[in-house]
């Protein structure tokens, strides 16, 4: 109540000499002002460039499993046979700080399409959550594989763009439904990718194949478990001599060493079905901070999933991998970013706080019968402080106000001519707003306080 | 009770290593309702005694007793509650705002007593106070839209918007001519008697001096005359009011 009256008679002080008011408050709407727009500015550059080094695979993570060892020997990493694509599953649905995840089955070989051939990069099985965790959903042409063409091993493929020029002479090979052969294994191609370039390590990123997993692991011989999938579902390894339509020129059955069990004897002695392994598990965090937490609780739940007691002296027998260095790069650059902000913030308010002082001062000495006369119908030093630094804090107030005005403004207007990436802060207007009002304070005492402690005679008499 | 007790009062301004005694022993009473004149030559000390009396200043020495209670020891803030509650002032050079309407000028000093109005009452106030001194029609006038008399009028409802028993006047017609000069100090006198607003008038004009029901000359410091010797029978609570 008494605070609102203060304000009043700030407000009615400011408006009797308004112009004054202004060019005194010129320096906060600048100040501000430039911040505001420099921070939406920069803030909005800055998701854009996350967004960009996200792209680049900052926030994504490697799950391998790790080394199998026989009598001492290790074979080295991601040897052993234990991640399955059920851990993926349970990976994504039980982190939190897991935004995406996809198993990936990797194979190498020749690929054929009419008389040229090429040996790509990288052939992955996959899940079509792959492109959302490698933030490549773009496709230039025909779409991702989807669910069921894993579910049921369907000889599906998307390829990349440089693929796309080896093969298939630039072409798409979308709308033709090309076939190629990767290891005599007929694929239909139903996507291009986007383009994306080489990756940190320069290595070319579009020269690339994607396929259900499903289908890479069971209908291609060649990856290191078909063995495994071979004694996981006799079914599968039939449908995959089945399908292969070249397996009768290259027989792949393999001599009977062992007579064929009869059923009571399958029955007693059972093989023991395991689960079919992946390769490795890529996922995405959902932020850069998040990384380090999403590695806490994968590392949890994997160990929880298989089984590894730590107490007992058991080792994890998977490893997960970051980009740190990418992520470090992340933070450097918004962090500076952010400094330099806070740099010219702090320099612009400064200047614009002086600005208010100067003013403030000249108004004391020139409103000094007017302190006097308040002084002698009552007023207390403490009403008179309080009266000034309110207008000190009322002024800059209205400067922030206007400055977040010019500054949203100015970020439009910078939108709308020069099209750079521009976002919203609300930080940034909470920030300009206390930061305006503390300017009011700090700036404004002195001068209050010099008014504060005026004689009332002495003011009433000055001329 | 007096209103007004001053005894053996002393005020010694130091410039530097000089002193400069300007009250020198000033003994005074003043009852409640009085009209008084405090004479004397331009730099005899009404003034300095005037800020004294209206709890400005601080004596250098001697006992000041407003209204029953000793003021001469009050610390600034204390003073500052004295000066809100009980006195008014009306000063040679108007001390309106600038470029603030009439109204918002008498309601001023409610700010910083009547926290507790709303400002429908202060407002109410302030029209009160300006119908008083006969200025109801220019509530929204700036001071530089109104005449010398009617600013000095606007000042003596500033001075009584927070209805004091005490108000001074230093030198309040110094700034106007002959006309409006009797215009205000008839004011006075209407407030004296209607209200019992005990009133002090300052100034070294004679003529005005007349106006008051008792006359206090001062010069070098010191209270002389029959001001000082005779406690203003005639003056006592507005009992004389035929003049
Ligand atoms: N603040 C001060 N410092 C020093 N001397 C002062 C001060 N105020 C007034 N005086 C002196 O006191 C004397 C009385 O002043 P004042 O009370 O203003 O006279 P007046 O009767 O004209 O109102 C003058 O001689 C003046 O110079
Ligand atoms: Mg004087």
């Amino acid at each position: 109540m008494k605070i609102l009256r203060t304000v009043n008679t700030a407000l009615r002080a400011l408006r009797r000499n308004p112009m004054r008011a202004f060019l005194t408050t010129l320096g906060i709407v600048i100040g501000v002002g430039a911040v505001i727009a420099m921070m939406e500015i920069g803030e909005g550059s800055s998701a854009v460039l996350k967004k960009q080094i996200a792209s680049l695979g900052a926030n994504n993570l490697i799950v391998l499993p790790g080394a199998a060892a026989s009598t001492g020997v290790s074979f080295g990493g991601g040897t052993s046979t234990t991640l399955t694509p059920q851990d993926c599953v349970a990976i994504i649905r039980d982190c939190p700080a897991i935004r995406a995840g996809a198993p990936i089955v990797r194979v190498r070989g020749q690929v054929v399409y009419g008389n040229k051939n090429w040996v790509p990069n990288t052939i992955s099985g996959t899940t079509p959550e792959f492109l959302n965790v490698r933030d490549w959903t773009e496709l230039t042409d025909g779409e991702m594989f989807g669910d069921r063409d894993v579910a049921n091993a369907n000889r599906v493929c998307v390829v990349g763009q440089t693929i796309v020029r080896e093969l298939f002479g630039g072409i798409s090979p979308v709308k033709a439904r090309a076939q190629i052969r990767i290891q005599n294994v007929a694929f239909t191609v139903v996507g291009v990718l986007s383009s994306k370039g080489a990756n940190m390590m320069g290595m070319d990123q579009d020269d690339v194949i994607l396929a259900p997993w499903t289908t890479v692991k069971f209908r291609m011989s060649g990856t290191a478990a078909s063995a495994t999938a071979a004694s996981a579902a006799s079914a599968s390894s039939d449908t995959s001599s089945a399908v292969n339509s070249l397996s009768d020129l290259y027989p792949s059955k393999s001599v009977a060493l062992y007579p064929t069990p009869s059923a009571i004897q399958a029955a007693d002695t059972p093989v023991p079905v395991r689960f079919t392994n992946v390769d490795q598990v890529l996922v995405a965090a959902r932020s850069a901070p998040e990384i380090p937490t999403a590695i806490d609780q994968m590392t949890d739940l994997l160990r929880e999933r298989h089984r590894i007691n730590l107490a007992m002296g058991e080792v994890d027998d998977f490893n997960i991998r970051d980009m740190t260095e990418m992520t470090k790069m992340l933070s450097s650059t918004t962090t500076l970013m952010t400094n330099l902000l806070l740099g010219v913030a702090l320099i612009s308010l400064i200047v614009g706080g002086v600005g208010i002082m100067n003013i403030m001062l000249v108004s004391v000495t020139e409103r000094t019968r007017e302190i006097g006369l308040r002084m002698a119908v009552g007023a207390r030093s403490r009403d008179i402080m309080r009266q000034f630094l309110v207008e000190a804090v009322v002024l800059c107030l209205v400067g922030g106000a206007l400055g977040i005005a010019l500054g949203v403004g100015g970020s439009i207007l910078v939108t709308a001519l020069l099209h750079w990436p521009v976002q919203t802060s609300p930080t940034a207007i909470i920030l300009a707003v206390v930061v305006s009002a503390a300017v009011g304070i700090l700036f404004g005492f002195y001068p209050a306080w010099r008014a504060s402690r005026l004689d009332p005679i002495e003011a009433l008499r000055y001329e | 009770m007096a209103l007004i007790e001053l005894i053996d009062l002393y005020k010694t301004y130091y410039i530097g290593d000089i002193d400069v005694p300007v009250l020198k022993g000033i003994t005074l009473t003043i009852e409640h309702g009085e009209l008084v004149a405090l004479m004397g030559a331009s730099g005899s000390g009404k003034s300095t005694l005037m800020n004294i009396l209206g709890c400005l200043d601080r004596p250098t020495s001697g006992q000041y007793w407003l209204d029953g209670e000793e003021a001469s020891g009050l610390t600034g803030d204390q003073r500052a509650m004295v000066r809100n509650r009980k006195i008014g002032f009306v000063f040679q050079s108007f001390n309106l705002l600038a470029r603030t309407s009439a109204l918002e000028n008498v309601m001023m000093p409610l700010s910083y007593t009547a926290v507790h109005l709303s400002d429908r009452e202060a407002r109410d106030r302030a029209q009160k106070a300006l119908t008083l001194v006969g200025l109801s029609d220019r509530e929204h006038h700036h001071p530089s839209q109104l005449s010398g008399g009617q600013q000095q009028r606007v000042a003596i409802a500033r001075a009584l918007i927070n209805d004091p028993p005490l108000l001074f006047a230093d030198e309040p017609t110094g700034n106007l001519d002959s006309h409006t000069s009797e215009e205000v100090l008839q004011m006075f006198e209407k407030l004296n008697r209607e209200k019992g607003i005990t009133i002090i008038l300052v100034t070294h004009d004679a003529g005005i001096a007349q106006h008051a029901r008792r006359i206090i000359h001062i010069k070098d410091g010191l209270i002389e005359g029959p001001g000082q010797a005779v406690p203003a029978p005639a003056g006592a609570a507005g009992a004389g009011g035929k003049r």
